[in-house]
């Protein structure tokens, strides 16, 4: 778009259009009785009983799902990049499934397959750990493999070879170091996913974050809207001081 | 030789520089054979369990009545009346809000590429959009409550102005209610998986038309739109199988009034209906699986006309 008068219009009315809802929800956690307006929805968030457990049961499971994601994809990824590049349309193929596979179909199986499962995996959020890592695969695979193919990589592992570097080694030192924006990328897209996930943790009833969220809501609206913009604002900062690291490390690069 | 032996020697031979000079035989090859496809091994043990299995149980289960025969009459009543109609209702709201999305999401995209490339506005919308398009659930239906429910931001303010839209016949809690909502999350993955296909675009191309003759029309017309239709439409597909999956969101926003898939399912399998219509559920999600991969196996063809142009 050439017009620049144009476009800021263009650009002004989709601002509006995601601000207002945006302003509405920061209204509405702000209403108080009467007609008046207080942070006294804000200033419930602390008193919550079952926040903190939540928010710290979802952080480990989003723990858990970006240590499992990455342990199972970066060698899986880099094998494929290295050893098998006929069978990169497989591997591509298979984790791009989930997509084509809605969470609330995938959790109708996960029930019955793991229905006679040990405690530990049915009666505990490490199925959600489990099942996540499923359903971030589209998009780890996407970015841990433009990540690797944006390196030199059987270069560099010739080289860190023939130095003597064991596969291990090679692994952790040259390949993770050289893919670590795509790394950090795929973590954080695990985390986001993580942290909003709601359709299979309230099947499986578990009490994760998002779930906690939806049955406060019922009771007390305004402390449920203001935790979630919290959590928004949050997810928002973090995708955006990755991207101002990410454009550093680029320019940086250019230049050397 | 292959390319894929290549860089498997290129990758391992310099491992062992005092071993013997590898002598081919078969029972070497094989060895190698199955030391190259073991690496791949834990990712398919992994996704063989926790995402084959179940959809293997799914598509089983839609299959068998509830002693575990083998019976057609789950399937039969997933696309009968009530069930066939939520197919109906969810794939005119995804395919609905899909076309909308792909439409606004394209101009938006469009107008920040406009900008600097490494500019605040474009690090400011691409993550807005990360974040926004994975918006969904309870937050988004309490923001759309707060703008425009019976008493959101926006419905006073019109009604202000004159304008009483739920005189006028809107309900925030309905399909059209539902179809907004969607948008708002449909429009940034719109952006993110479409603004590569138009950073594609290559200046040259308007430049080298321009000198040719062509006018911008022309150019628009046989230059633009051709490149430019295959991913658009591959994007669409793409959001359309967003909505249809979309689960939480339509939950949290009319607990069930619109009838959807996704809520069907979900009310079946957590025993809200009779409890002896598992496998209703399971037909159901079957049902679901058969729409999003025809749709998937279109995005996957347009796909590959699109790299023609864009590598």
């Amino acid at each position: 778009m050439k017009n620049k008068a144009l476009r800021w219009t263009v650009l002004a009315l989709f601002g509006l259009y995601f601000l207002v809802p945006m302003g509405a929800s920061v209204e509405f956690s702000l209403r108080d009785v009467n007609n008046t307006h207080s942070f006294s929805s804000w200033g419930k968030i602390l008193d919550e009983p079952d926040l903190l457990p939540t928010l710290g049961t979802s952080l480990w499971v989003a723990a858990g799902t970006v240590a499992l994601t990455l342990l199972l994809m970066v060698p899986t990824v880099s094998w494929v990049h290295l050893r098998k590049p006929k069978l990169r349309r497989l591997i591509e193929g298979v984790s791009l499934l989930p997509l084509v596979i809605p969470p609330i179909v995938l959790v109708n199986g996960v029930l019955v397959v793991f229905r006679d499962a040990p405690e530990v995996i049915n009666g505990t959020p490490v199925i959600l750990v489990l099942e996540y890592v499923i359903l971030a695969l589209p998009f780890t695979y996407r970015t841990l493999d433009a990540g690797l193919a944006a390196i030199s990589l059987p270069t560099l592992v010739e080289a860190a070879r023939s130095l003597g570097a064991s596969w291990p080694t090679v692994l952790l030192r040259v390949i993770v170091p050289n893919i670590r924006s795509a790394v950090f990328g795929a973590a954080f897209l695990n985390l986001a996913l993580v942290l909003g996930e709601y359709t299979l943790a309230s099947i499986l009833l578990m009490d994760t974050f998002p779930v906690w969220t939806v049955s406060t809501g019922q009771s007390e609206a305004g402390v449920s809207v203001a935790v979630s913009l919290l959590s928004l604002l949050v997810a928002f900062l973090l995708l955006f001081v990755l991207s101002l690291v990410a454009g550093r490390r680029k320019a940086s690069r250019g230049v050397a | 030789m292959t390319a894929e032996t290549v860089t498997a020697a290129a990758g391992v031979a310099p491992a062992a520089p005092a071993a013997a000079p590898v002598r081919p035989g078969s029972a070497r090859r094989v060895l190698s054979w199955v030391a190259g496809h073991l690496g791949l091994l834990p990712f398919l043990l992994y996704t063989g369990v926790f995402l084959g299995a179940p959809v293997v149980m799914v598509a089983v289960g839609a299959f068998q009545d509830n002693d575990g025969a083998f019976t057609t009459d789950n399937l039969t009543a997933a696309f009968a009346d009530q069930f066939g109609r939520s197919f109906a209702t969810s794939i005119e709201l995804s395919a609905l809000t899909a076309a909308a999305g792909a439409i606004l999401g394209a101009i938006l995209a469009n107008a920040v590429l406009g900008s600097k490339p490494d500019g605040l506005l474009r690090k400011v919308v691409s993550s807005a959009a990360g974040v926004l398009a994975n918006f969904g659930g309870v937050p988004l239906a309490f923001a759309f409550i707060a703008t425009l429910g019976s008493i959101g931001i926006v419905t006073k303010a019109l009604a202000g102005l004159g304008f009483d839209i739920y005189a006028g016949g809107f309900n925030l809690f309905t399909f059209t209610g539902l179809a907004i909502v969607y948008v708002y999350f449909q429009i940034p993955l719109m952006v993110i998986v479409f603004t590569p296909a138009l950073e594609g675009m290559r200046e040259q191309w308007r430049e080298a038309a321009a000198n040719l003759g062509a006018t911008r029309a022309q150019y628009f017309r046989l230059i633009a739109v051709p490149v430019l239709l295959p991913p658009f439409l591959a994007s669409t597909l793409l959001l359309f199988a967003n909505a249809f999956s979309a689960y939480a969101t339509a939950y949290a926003l009319t607990t069930g009034v619109v009838p959807l898939v996704p809520i069907q399912i979900g009310s079946l399998v957590s025993g809200n209906v009779v409890a002896d219509q598992q496998n209703l559920g399971k037909a159901l999600g079957l049902g679901m699986v058969v729409v999003v991969a025809l749709v998937m196996a279109i995005y996957a063809y347009l796909q590959k006309r699109a790299s023609r142009w864009l590598s």
